[in-house]
């Protein structure tokens, strides 16, 4: 009985130990990983020098601030992603070619380069600016389609029908001469080559077929606009 | 119960680039060798 307490107690005590162990095992990693963050000029270095991680920690350890600040400006997702894709494609090009020489300011740099980008961006929308529906913004209130739709090509259709069947119901003289003029282009002149009349009773005829015309629009009430 | 008047942000706390943009960007720096001869270069793009 008093050797299994023993052993027992024993357990317990390296149990406690390994714990006490893994504690502070914990908290050491935690102090290294706060103290030892390698300096961005260091990382800019080493991945010039071929490694690809440091690329990945740089973007990592920017990408909030650089991403933020793109979007607080173009206020889209998706430019911001575009943009935020062209800075660093920049930033890549300029450090495989050797051209980075700012050591110690890799943020700003970058920030630059991202302002750079929006500059452009926005100069290249003013151009052609670009419009996305939203829920407040219907793109229909700026684009009209100037096609007459169903029920306006069915008016205009009433409306010719109405028209003709009116011309149909004036005195011959006063109807050739309207058909000739408006229908065929006419001018007065070949209007009265062609009735053997003269131009002062083809423009005569012509001004009582648009009166008696008007007359039978008021007489019947008709409406012919569209 | 109180109303609360405070409204919500409209912006999310941590502004992030989506994960296919960070890929393609490390890719791409992966697949990127520049060569400088003299006043030209060399961009090459491995497949």
């Amino acid at each position: 009985m008093v050797i299994h307490s023993l052993q027992f107690n024993r357990a317990y005590s390296i149990k406690i130990l390994f714990r006490n162990f893994r504690g502070f095992h914990q908290k050491l990693k935690g102090i290294i990983m706060a103290t030892v963050i390698i300096p961005d000029a260091l990382l800019v270095k080493n991945y010039v020098a071929g490694d690809e991680n440091a690329l990945a920690t740089l973007i990592g350890r920017h990408q909030s601030k650089i991403y933020g600040f793109i979007y607080s400006k173009v206020t889209d997702r998706d430019i911001s992603d575009d943009i935020f894709q062209d800075t660093f494609i920049k930033v890549i090009k300029t450090l495989k070619s050797n051209s980075y020489n700012e050591e110690g300011k890799f943020l700003p740099w970058v920030m630059r380069i991202a302002h750079n980008l929006i500059v452009d961006h926005f100069r290249r929308n003013k151009k052609m600016p670009m419009f996305r529906e939203t829920e407040e913004f219907s793109i229909f209130s700026i684009m009209s389609d100037d096609a007459p739709n169903i029920e306006g090509r069915m008016i205009t259709t009433q409306v010719e029908d109405d028209l003709k069947r009116l011309i149909q119901e004036l005195p011959k003289d006063q109807k050739e001469v309207l058909e000739m003029r408006i229908y065929q282009d006419l001018s007065f002149k070949e209007i009265s080559e062609l009735t053997g009349v003269s131009i002062n009773t083809a423009l005569g005829r012509m001004r009582y077929a648009l009166m008696n015309l008007r007359k039978v629009i008021d007489k019947h009430q008709i409406i012919l606009t569209n | 119960m109180a109303k609360i008047y405070t409204s919500k942000t409209l912006a999310t706390s941590k502004m992030l680039p989506k994960k296919e943009t960070i890929n393609f960007l490390l890719n791409y720096s992966k697949a990127l060798t520049i060569q400088k001869k003299g006043n030209l270069i060399f961009e090459c793009i491995a497949n």
